[in-house]
């Protein structure tokens, strides 16, 4: 038992240090094509001109790592004291707000409609080849229509947000909700339990591994439409607006939009990181499936 | 006796798992089995049984002493592609249907196509299972796949065959019709076959010989000739002789616990492994 | 089929197709419901949209939302045809590259364990990045104008899941099935062909399925940071912004059937590809 809790910690302890190795690696790969294809390189009064030219590894399309580190620091507008990081830190929480709020909701909406569907044979055939043709609706084209339904404030944004999640915890929690060995269904029928007494005794905590599964492909989902509603919402404080932002400044300021986006990857993977700690909390003691 | 097919001397195996946690699974073993014959390993669970089959069929190596097969070691073996192996699981590839099951190890061997379905065929036909060819294997129950795993392991012919528990998921019936297949497949193609089994009704109505077994270290304990007259059929298993072979090898199966390194904790605790 | 009975095992009754009448029943079952819901919900907004609203139609009726995919579907301003056509092939460029990137590195990591380890959390987590907000960086690198960016950010969000799901397939191999392989000394080159190429379909197949619609999000959203006018992201957003819900929705509309006839296409060729698979046979897995 310790001794597989101490491999699982092993385990992690190496992950970290890979994660850690491939973004030094990326860092690496990064500042070399800038080497050997981008701009002269002016330091330290000498100058480098790379022997080739990428149009990619240009100055503008791609900035010194450095070049964005210090944009951090600086003033995210002129005539402001708030720094680019601390008003990135500032647009991904509350991006994440927006997102969580979605999350929330939507992985309430989609638990209740697979508990619906593992109920009525139905209901489940009337409805959910729906569900997955909502999928194939492109959430960023009904971003303009839910705005203007239901008006140009956060609202909009969560139920974009609510719209990408439910989904995958729908899907999931159908599977997961029927997963139970029918066995195991009988043994709580021969109880006489009532249809409550077994989704909430044996259903429910039978299809936990699966709704995290769902659960980690939705904290994506919810920050990726989060970020999309902001744009039609009008949102000024959220890191979508910032993406649209910086984007249209690109040309006097790259390292603005680079920064919003690696403000955006971590964010994304920090909501999974978090929904991933939860599963490992909650499902301790069960044997894992696979990895993450 | 006649030419020695499997040699097995002085082997030791030992698991080491987590960097220090040692098992012994398998200590000071010699065996030899010749050609032609059936010879049934049997024992509690955790004896080492399955252990050391998988040495002799080469998918683990012993971490003391020697396992050669037809005069050559065995990893040779595996690679001159003597052994059909059979385990308990059928093992069958959901893509491909029953006849592509048996032609795998056939086309692995690179023959050419026409003999390959002529083969396959053939071995369909020993199992009784010719009219499935086109089936999938999802679509039969678990008694025929284990026939197909059979076919399939007979396919290249050869000279040994290794079989784990392959019966042992089965039902009572169904396990002793399986028996009665084993053997008139084994007296038509005279192979070798080394069998494990945790069922002494099995390992007597099969065997020319019966290997008893102990747990903690694993280690051979008796060597049970099985003296019944072949062929065998429905009726040897309510002779007389029979019974006491059975019962002769269930005692030898209880010595062990007898015998001095047997403790009382050890006989309760591996009376529900069962 | 009984005449040549076995001797040992009871066969299962192959799958024998039902009477011809029966099987449409069952097929009647299974669409009823739906087609009772399709016709239900297209009345009732029917309805519900052209009394209750007053405003101009967020929610057009289903008759004006057809009136106007007739009307523009090769008008000159919101060309709904050409601008599908655009996206579409937008949407297949990335797919295929998506593919080929994701297969390919699927099978370079799968050959080494320890590569596989490190990178397939690394990959699980890489997928948790937002990658619209990478839209427009591939705008800027592969030119806002060209097909291309649009394709490359469709192939981002479809890389993923391939790579993912191709390496879980070529490596959780059943492990009875290596044995086997390796006990008749099988070289590593027909393990790949025999077993993990075959296992691995299945994983393919579905990454595929998630493919055909991620990939027309991905145009979709690479066209929402700009580019050429005639495809169906810039079409919705300038259609929305004049209040033209009906042309916004005839838009939305194309685009979603490309995805499913899209996802179609690929659930018919698992049909053919892995007849055996328990997805495909229709029973509940895992």
């Amino acid at each position: 038992m310790t001794m597989a809790e101490g491999r699982i910690r092993r385990g992690r302890g190496r992950q970290i240090v890979t994660f850690v190795a491939f973004v030094v690696l990326l860092l690496i790969a990064w500042e070399t094509a800038k080497l050997l294809g981008g701009d002269p390189w002016r330091y330290f009064g000498g100058v480098w001109r790379p022997p080739f030219r990428f149009s990619f590894a240009s100055d503008l399309n791609l900035p010194h790592v450095w070049e964005i580190a210090a944009a951090m620091a600086r003033p995210v507008q002129r005539g402001t004291d708030q720094s680019l990081a601390g008003f990135l830190v500032g647009a991904s929480a509350y991006t994440w707000r927006e997102a969580a709020i979605g999350f929330v909701a939507g992985a309430t909406l989609g638990i209740a409609l697979a508990a619906a569907f593992v109920h009525s044979r139905l209901l489940e055939r009337a409805f959910v080849p729906y569900v997955i043709a909502s999928q194939t609706v492109p959430i960023v084209a009904l971003a303009p229509i839910v705005v203007f339904a239901f008006g140009q404030d956060v609202t909009s944004v969560v139920i974009i947000a609510t719209y990408l999640t439910f989904f995958p915890v729908t899907i999931a929690m159908i599977r997961g909700l029927r997963s139970p060995d029918p066995r195991a269904l009988e043994l709580m029928r021969s109880y006489a339990a009532s249809r409550w007494g077994i989704l909430w005794k044996l259903r429910l905590p039978a299809s936990l591994p699966y709704l995290f599964t769902a659960l980690k492909i939705s904290a994506t989902a919810s920050i990726v439409g989060a970020i999309i509603g902001e744009g039609p919402g009008g949102i000024p404080d959220g890191l979508g607006r910032a993406i649209i932002n910086f984007n249209q400044q690109y040309i006097s300021g790259p390292e603005k939009l680079w920064a919003a986006i690696i403000a955006s990857a971590l964010l994304g993977i920090a909501f999974f990181v978090v929904i991933r700690f939860a599963e490992l909390l909650t499902l301790r003691g069960r044997p894992e499936a696979s990895f993450a | 006796m006649t030419e020695t097919v499997v040699r097995v001397a002085g082997v030791d195996k030992t698991f080491v798992r987590d960097g220090d946690a040692r098992t012994v699974a398998l200590s000071g073993i010699d065996l030899e089995v010749g050609r032609g014959q059936f010879v049934s390993l049997i024992g509690p669970s955790g004896c080492g049984k399955s252990t050391l089959l998988r040495l002799i069929g080469d998918l683990t190596q012993p971490t003391a002493g020697t396992v050669s097969v037809n005069g050559k070691p065995a990893s040779r073996a595996r690679r001159d592609r003597d052994y059909g192996m059979v385990f308990q699981a059928p093992v069958l590839f959901d893509w491909r249907t029953v006849e592509d099951n048996v032609r795998l190890p056939l086309e692995l061997l690179g023959q050419p196509r026409a003999q390959r379905e002529a083969r396959a065929r053939e071995m369909l036909s020993l199992v009784e299972l010719h009219d499935f060819a086109g089936h999938h294997p999802y679509q039969l129950s678990g008694g025929m796949q284990q026939r197909v795993a059979i076919a399939r392991a007979l396919a290249l012919e050869p000279s040994l065959l290794l079989m784990d528990e392959p019966f042992g998921a089965l039902d009572e019936m169904t396990r002793e019709r399986m028996n009665s297949e084993v053997l008139r497949i084994w007296e038509k193609t005279a192979t070798t076959v080394v069998f494990v089994t945790h069922s002494i009704p099995e390992a007597v109505f099969l065997s020319s010989r019966v290997v008893v077994m102990s747990a903690r270290p694993g280690r051979i304990t008796n060597l049970i000739e099985i003296d019944l007259p072949r062929p065998r059929s429905d009726e040897t298993r309510e002779e007389r002789r029979y019974f006491e072979l059975v019962t002769q090898v269930r005692e030898a199966l209880r010595g062990d616990d007898e015998t001095g390194h047997g403790s009382t904790e050890r006989l309760a605790a591996e009376g529900t492994v069962g | 089929m009984t005449s040549a009975a076995p001797s040992v095992g009871i066969p299962l009754p192959a799958p024998a197709r039902p009477p011809r009448a029966a099987r449409l029943g069952r097929g009647l079952a299974a669409s009823l419901p739906p087609m009772v819901t399709f016709i239900v919900v297209i009345i009732g907004w029917e309805l519900a949209a052209s009394r209750l609203q007053s405003r101009p139609y967020v929610m057009p009726p289903p008759s004006a939302i057809l009136a106007a995919l007739v009307e523009n579907w090769s008008a000159d301003r919101w060309p709904l045809l050409a601008s599908a056509q655009h996206t579409f092939f937008e949407a297949l460029g990335g797919l295929v590259i998506g593919t080929a990137v994701g297969l390919t590195v699927a099978f370079a990591v799968s050959r080494w364990a320890s590569a596989r380890d490190a990178v397939l959390p690394l990959a699980v987590a890489a997928n948790a990045i937002p990658v619209i907000a990478v839209a427009p960086i591939m705008n800027n690198w592969f030119g806002v104008l060209e097909p291309l960016s649009k394709m490359m950010i469709a192939a981002l969000l479809v890389f993923f899941p391939v790579m993912i799901n191709v390496t879980r397939g070529l490596t959780q191999v059943e492990p009875g099935a290596l044995e086997l392989m390796r006990s008749y000394a099988a070289s590593e080159g027909q393990t790949l062909r025999k077993v993990r190429v075959p296992n691995a379909l299945p994983f393919f197949l579905t990454a595929l399925k998630l493919g055909t619609t991620l990939s027309l999000i991905g145009a979709i959203v690479g066209e929402y940071f700009g580019g050429s006018s005639d495809v169906i992201g810039r079409v919705v957003v300038q259609s929305a912004s004049a209040l033209r819900f009906d042309v916004t929705w005839a838009a939305i509309l194309l685009g979603s059937s490309a995805g499913i006839a899209f996802y179609l296409v690929i659930a018919a060729v698992e049909r053919v590809l892995i007849p055996w698979h328990p997805s495909v046979r229709g029973e509940q897995v895992g």
